[in-house]
């Protein structure tokens, strides 16, 4: 643990905002129809480290990448790296800072242009960020790299396979030579053979080339084996964050308890780690209808009468596993209800 | 043809015809399903689920695609070659699917209603029925699947509704039509965890209370090991392995299955073990003998030859495991 | 670890591969449908009969200043396929010389309104959001307004009419179209997440515009280009049937069913076929713009 805290930090978000106006409520543009996508969250990568962000869809991990990486300007809070402020100025942030933190993106068939060979789409970030050496070499070396062939150079996104192209993805990333990669739900449309292929592939390469990483997904035992650290998302706010092991094994806040009772397992042995069923009722609320108070307490098994009132804070349950609900806050019975 | 089983697939093959040649995506697939059981099928993108499938319901495009070999019966009644009335009836009342992305399986210009009453109007009977039969008759289904407040719910449209209920709503439109085999392909994979736990929650429901039959086709292995009673496991256009779910996932045998078993991430952490190598063949020109053998690490002379025929393994856990593997062909390897 | 370069010989070999298969796929979808066979083959033709006029036409000397009064207002025969006019000049000769009139003013049109119209639909439709969109919309909307036809006469009434003016009014008229089609397709564009990824990786708005946009819009901007070959031909034919296009004595189509207008029905030819000349080349540039369409449909598996 100490070890851990001598890492630097490379990522630090602070009480970022990222609300989307999607229309009025009259036609007179008073009262804005506002999506709260991400509502106040904190939290930081050390050097090193793949931090991962777990979510079910509305919870604004998504969006957490997309401001990370300069598609949107947050609506307040900041976003630093390695202590320089991402945002700052009104210019969008220069050539050499949008080298060091790069994307992989969800779906493999739209981050690839269709009507680009893949020589082309890996020149770009060598075109952009390296003037010398001859490029040919940098791309065989490239798909070396995520163990593709050389002559895939030639071919066109259509012909590759979901897997191939998710690894082009990555190739393209890492050809900018980024210290910090942004991966959200990589493979999460992928087929399980080919996404164990992919993962040890990432694994393997961010050690090698010392990348920090935020990983996002919402499959909780793919998180198990790749992050180090995990924090999850419920509606634009951060529910809970530890570190995997203790995560997984210690969960606390009752939406945590939800889905990690929820998914699907192949094993008896996986079956008696899962908390004790909890069945979710009713439906995901939207981030434009935010209940008021903990926004969870609609759908929450252990609710008291504060939750439909204030909103928790979040707070250091037990050292580096951080939580953010009612039942835990000094002064209240300290059962964590298992 | 044996008449104890609601569904009966036997060696269908079925080639499409494109540029550069012809897919031969199904070679010999054998498949059944009792009444009252809920059967899946495994199987990674491409290995023909979903063409299965559709060649049930005879709603393959008949150019390219061409059902080259194979029978496939309905309730003891030969449905390839049954005539466009009779196939009406058994669509209408027999076997119906569910669609993998409840968005795009609803039109989004139609309400939940009318859309309902459209598959009343269209079934045999339905032809028979006033208007206010056949909003009657919708309104079962919706009810049958929990969904808050059915009555406003005819006058909805999808677009308004989230991704879980337009789900059920595809689950209650398949019932509107038939009561006794549905096809879910992929129920869930397009829904959140929580939520996709409520529709296969659902759906086992259906099955007690309703004697349905469900065919589930995925591709997580996590799914079917708690929805399913038996499971068959496919690979490129064939069959593999079929078991009880209990012994597959206790007791998996064919190399491929082990390879997805290994593959997929687990809860007790330690990494994930490498997949598969290789990739899927290419229908246009696919492997001799056993289609797996190129990515087999356990590959003999023979499977290059000739293609496995199922074989049980003797003294296992049950006489229902059967796999198509020469491994096993002399019993228990 | 040293990398061996790929062979250079062998890669442009594969390109080339590549390139063939593609063709030989985008064939067969196109050649599906025999229709567009048909209209690719009638533009071919006249593509033909246009270029080689001089040289295919059984009385070549009709298409300029030539007058033979001996043989005026002969009806179809062996000698004069399509008849005579008045000043017994070969109707047919004439048609193929006009064909030249024609797929001059589509292609001058089309070269002078593709690039700019595409370039502004591209910049507005990738600052989606921003002035400059609104800027660049609000003028096509306004273009847009005016009816096309209309437009066309007033400009080409207040220019000397000719061949070249007519081409200048249909072209001023023509490339807010173009614009607004390219408009639709690039702000959805804008949105892929491959635009997204070469914005993070720091590629200029250049680049993305032409490089990542651009080629994602050739197929509907080919199939459109296509069919307003022959709305084009048919505007200007239109142009000149009112006389403010080509001028007599050029063959125009359009002229030549003008001056023929004044004998029907009797000398029935001199109007017809033209007329039938004109719905040939513009039935043959839409089938195989249909034909283009369909060629380039999304891929299927």
């Amino acid at each position: 643990m100490t070890v851990d805290n001598l890492k630097t930090e490379i990522l630090t978000i602070t009480k970022m905002k990222k609300y989307f106006t999607i229309g009025y409520r009259d036609i007179f543009k008073r009262r804005p129809i506002t999506v709260k996508a991400v509502d106040g969250i904190s939290f930081t990568v050390k050097e090193g480290e793949t931090f991962g962000l777990v979510g079910e869809s509305g919870s604004g991990k998504s969006t957490v990448a997309y401001t990370t990486v300069g598609m949107y300007r947050p609506t307040a809070g900041h976003i630093s790296f390695r202590g320089q402020d991402l945002f700052e100025g009104k210019n969008g942030r220069s050539l050499s800072l949008k080298k060091e933190i790069q994307i992989v993106f969800q779906d493999p068939g739209s981050s690839l242009n269709p009507r680009r060979s893949v020589k082309q789409i890996l020149e770009l970030p060598l075109k952009i960020h390296r003037r010398d050496e001859c490029r040919t070499e940098q791309i065989v070396r490239l798909l070396e790299m995520v163990e593709l062939p050389p002559d895939y150079m030639y071919k066109y996104p259509q012909t590759l396979g979901g897997g191939e192209k998710q690894m082009i993805a990555i190739a393209r990333a890492l050809a900018a030579d980024p210290s910090f990669v942004i991966l959200d739900e990589p493979t999460s449309a992928l087929d399980v053979s080919i996404q164990a292929k992919i993962i040890n592939l990432l694994i393997r390469l961010q050690n090698e080339f010392h990348l920090s990483s935020l990983f996002i997904t919402h499959d909780l035992s793919l998180m198990r084996n790749v992050a180090s650290r995990v924090a999850i998302m419920y509606l634009g706010k951060i529910c809970e964050v530890a570190q995997t092991a203790e995560f997984f094994r210690n969960p606390y806040h009752p939406y945590t308890r939800m889905l990690l009772s929820s998914i699907p397992v192949v094993s008896e042995d996986e079956e008696k780690l899962k908390p004790q069923k909890i069945i979710s009722t009713g439906e995901i609320p939207s981030p434009v209808n935010v209940p008021s108070g903990c926004s969870f307490h609609l759908r929450c098994p252990r609710k008291m009468d504060i939750c439909s009132q204030v909103d928790p804070v979040m707070i250091e349950a037990e050292k580096e596993h951080m939580v953010r609900c009612h039942l835990y806050e000094q002064g209240r019975q300290g059962n964590n209800g298992r | 043809m044996n008449s104890e089983f609601l569904l009966e697939i036997n060696e269908l093959c079925v080639n499409f015809d494109v540029y550069g040649g012809t897919l031969k995506v199904l070679d010999g697939v054998n498949f059944t399903v009792h009444r009252g059981e809920k059967v899946g099928l495994v199987g990674e993108t491409g290995c023909g689920k979903t063409t299965t499938m559709k060649s049930i319901l005879r709603i393959l495009p008949m150019p390219p695609a061409r059902i080259t070999n194979g029978e496939i019966y309905f309730k003891g009644r030969d449905i390839l070659e049954m005539p466009e009335e009779k196939l009406r009836q058994v669509r209408s009342e027999g076997v119906s699917m569910i669609f993998q992305d409840p968005t795009a399986a609803l039109n989004p210009v139609f309400t939940v209603g009318q859309q309902l009453e459209a598959v009343v109007k269209y079934s045999v009977e339905g032809k028979s029925l006033s208007k206010k039969e056949i909003r009657e008759r919708a309104l079962i289904p919706l009810r049958e699947v929990g969904l808050p407040d059915p009555e406003r719910m005819l006058d909805t449209y999808p677009i308004q509704l989230s991704g879980g209920m337009r789900q059920r709503i595809c689950i209650a439109m398949a019932l509107v039509a038939s009561r006794e085999l549905l096809i879910a392909d992929e129920p869930g994979t397009s829904l959140d965890v929580t939520i996709q736990d409520q529709v296969l929650r659902l759906l086992h429901h259906l099955v007690q209370e309703k004697d349905v039959s469900i065919i589930f086709i995925t591709h997580t292995l996590g799914v079917v090991r708690e929805t399913t009673d038996r499971v068959y496991v496919m690979y490129a256009g064939r069959m593999v392995e079929v078991a009880a779910t209990k012994d597959l996932f206790a007791n998996p045998l064919h190399p491929y299955t082990h390879g997805l078993m290994d593959a997929v991430p687990k809860l007790t952490g330690g990494g994930i073990a490498d997949g598969i190598a290789g990739r899927i063949p290419d229908y246009l020109n696919p492997p001799t003998g056993c289609r797996f053998h190129p990515r087999c690490s356990h590959a003999m002379d023979i499977c290059r030859k000739e293609k496995p025929a199922f074989y049980n393994k003797q003294g296992g856990v049950s006489d229902d495991h059967q796999v198509a593997c020469f491994l096993y062909r002399d019993g228990e390897k | 670890m040293t990398v061996q370069t790929k062979n250079p010989k062998k890669a442009s070999i594969l390109t080339r591969d590549k390139r063939r298969e593609n063709l030989g796929r985008r064939w067969y979808k196109f050649s599906r449908n025999p229709m567009s066979i048909v209209g690719m083959t009638t533009v071919l033709l006249v593509v033909f009969l246009a270029i080689f006029a001089p040289v295919i036409a059984p009385h070549p000397e009709a298409a300029g200043k030539f007058v033979d009064f001996a043989n005026a207002s002969l009806s179809p025969c062996w000698r004069y396929p399509f008849g005579t006019d008045v000043i017994g000049r070969d109707i047919m000769s004439r048609i193929f010389f006009g064909f030249r009139f024609s797929l001059t003013m589509g292609m001058v049109v089309l070269i002078l309104v593709v690039p700019p119209g595409v370039t502004l639909g591209l910049i507005a439709g990738y600052n989606q959001g921003t002035w400059i969109e609104t800027v660049i919309m609000r003028i096509t909307d306004i273009f847009l307004a005016v009816p096309p036809l209309v437009l066309a006469l007033a400009i080409a009434s207040v220019l000397t009419p000719n061949l070249f003016n007519s081409m200048i009014a249909v072209s001023l008229m023509w490339w807010p179209w173009y614009t607004r089609l390219v408009y639709g397709l690039a702000s959805t564009l804008r949105n892929e997440f491959f635009v997204n990824s070469a914005e993070a990786l720091g590629a200029s708005s250049a680049h993305i515009i032409f490089r990542e946009i651009l080629p994602n819009c050739i197929s509907p901007i080919f199939t459109k280009m296509s069919l307003d070959m022959g709305w084009v031909i048919l505007i200007g034919s239109s142009l000149s049937f009112v006389g403010l296009g080509v001028q007599a004595p050029k063959p125009g189509l359009g002229t030549m069913v003008a001056d023929g207008s004044q004998y029907l029905p009797d000398q029935w030819w001199i109007s017809v076929f033209p007329a039938l000349a004109i719905v040939v080349v513009v039935l043959g540039f839409n089938l195989l713009g249909d034909g283009l369409r369909d060629m380039f449909a999304a891929e299927e598996v």
